[in-house]
């Protein structure tokens, strides 16, 4: 039971690019960026004035009563797993053979928020009944569980903005083990709101290039000065080998293997020797049964910022030595911002296009490759990606030392 | 103010439909809220709060446990 294969059958995502997968895979090919302005009333109190808010309001997909009791993580999630869960064929399987791993970083703090303002203003009785299971950051889990009835178990591993790549790290490894034969598994992130601007305004993470807010997130650009921030969620299926080839399912691509660690060298900056990172990419490797040699891609984690981007490319030719020079690196972000909870999910499906399609979508907004960056960035135009048996990773890190690498090989 | 039955149970039907999403011209007066309108006891909590902004008629915890279909509802609203 061990070494069961994990395949990928479904894909759902709600970005600030579009409200799928499909409208979010052609912006990231064209080139275009998903950042827009926040509300005016916000601007004077907040020294940044845009965000990546989501293409497709969530109202727009689910049943106005549902909504009520939903977070707006849950929420997002909801939508990507139907997604997924349609794309994957709507799956007849057993119950307690299907799991949720779903994460948010943050958790449900609109909802904290909103039912502050609510409870100051008038009162502990106007308080939601459904404050609690709104806010806990199990929610988006537990909401997709309920959805799909999956009783396997659900989880909901929080690692910050490597939430949603652990959560897939998990969700393999819950098939592996043979807990179950199908898991949904993602994340979703819904925190743009003034406090939240305000809290990574403060420790000087964002970007303030309120003159050009869609050239704000420009990662490896040499002008980069920090992340911006955005919301939506991205849901993968995946399914053992062996249950999809039974029912006859697609494969996007093998899950192949996962990689954890942990920095332990600060809180919120990365280890600048990069050991961690790499670290995470060896083991992921390992995991995978692959050798450097056969990865071709990778849909890195920069962000935008000054110390995070050129670290993360120094941490990658480590790892992966002069096997480096033949790895085309994007930075998806460049045109989503930074979805937090949701960026590895939603990254992770970019990564897997990437190999279906065999074409990288370029990192946007990088005029000036800052001369420290030590791999090759796409950029300008999707680059084509070799013929036959390749692999990609995708790579998550969070505030907390989080490293989490994801290894995807073609089917 | 004194509202007839006929607009309390308008007012409950536009409350539950927005609350728990069940059509307003499902509710009527002998259906039970939890095994007709498939109503849980948090959404009755909100139904009673979202009652007495329109009706003005509070609703104790003690007392909504008690009332079981539409018609109990309009009858302590009418009390």
């Amino acid at each position: 039971m061990s070494n069961r294969e994990v395949v990928v059958t479904g894909l759902g995502a709600t970005t600030p690019l579009g409200g799928d997968v499909a409208t979010t895979w052609s912006a990231l090919l064209e080139g275009r960026s998903g950042i827009t302005n926040l509300p005016e009333e916000w601007h004077e109190k907040l020294p940044v004035h845009f965000a990546g808010i989501a293409a497709v309001d969530p109202s727009e997909k689910l049943e106005r009563h549902r909504l009520r009791r939903l977070d707006r993580t849950q929420q997002f999630s909801l939508v990507a797993a139907r997604e997924a869960w349609t794309d994957a064929g709507a799956p007849e399987v057993d119950p307690l053979r299907l799991g949720a791993v779903v994460s948010s970083g943050i958790g449900g703090i609109l909802t904290i928020l909103n039912q502050y303002d609510t409870f100051r203003e008038k009162g502990w009785k106007r308080v939601s009944p459904f404050t609690v299971p709104m806010l806990m950051p199990n929610s988006p889990a537990a909401a997709v569980a309920l959805e799909f009835g999956a009783r396997a178990g659900a989880h909901s591993p929080v690692s910050a903005c490597a939430s949603s790549a652990e959560a897939i790290a998990d969700a393999i490894d819950m098939i592996r083990s043979g807990r179950a034969d199908i898991v949904i598994a993602g994340g979703t992130e819904a925190a743009i709101h003034p406090l939240n601007i305000a809290s990574f305004a403060a420790m000087r993470a964002l970007s303030t290039r309120n003159d050009d807010p869609q050239g704000a997130s420009r990662p490896f650009d040499v002008t980069r000065d920090g992340f911006v921030m955005g919301e939506g969620a991205g849901i993968l299926v995946l399914e053992s080998a062996e249950h999809a080839a039974a029912r006859g399912a697609r494969v996007y691509a093998v899950a192949a293997g996962a990689g954890y660690t942990c920095d332990a060298h600060d809180i919120v900056q990365p280890d600048p020797s990069g050991e961690g990172q790499a670290r995470a990419i060896h083991y992921a490797l390992e995991d995978a049964d692959l050798e450097p040699a056969d990865i071709f891609h990778i849909n890195a984690h920069a962000t935008s910022t000054p110390a995070g981007d050129t670290g993360e490319t120094r941490a990658i030719r480590s790892a992966l030595g002069d096997i480096t020079d033949q790895v085309a690196v994007t930075s998806t972000k460049s045109m989503t911002g930074h979805l937090l909870g949701g960026a590895g999910a939603v990254e992770s499906i970019a990564t897997i296009l990437a190999l279906r399609d065999g074409t990288v979508p370029a990192t946007i907004n990088t005029d000036q490759l800052d001369p420290e960056v030590a791999v090759d960035v796409v950029l300008d135009k999707p680059r084509d990606l070799p013929t036959g048996d390749i692999a990609a990773i995708n790579e998550s890190f969070g505030f907390g030392g989080h490293n989490i690498a994801l290894v995807f090989r073609r089917a | 103010m004194a509202y007839s039955d006929k607009e309390i149970l308008d007012g409950l039907g536009e409350i539950i439909d927005e609350i728990a999403g069940v059509p307003a011209g499902d509710v009527t007066p002998e259906k039970s809220f939890v095994d007709d309108l498939d109503i849980d006891s948090l959404s009755m909590v909100e139904i009673a709060v979202a009652a007495q902004d329109k009706f003005g008629v509070e609703i104790p915890d003690d007392q909504l446990k008690d009332l079981k279909t539409v018609q109990d509802v309009i009858v302590f609203i009418q009390k």
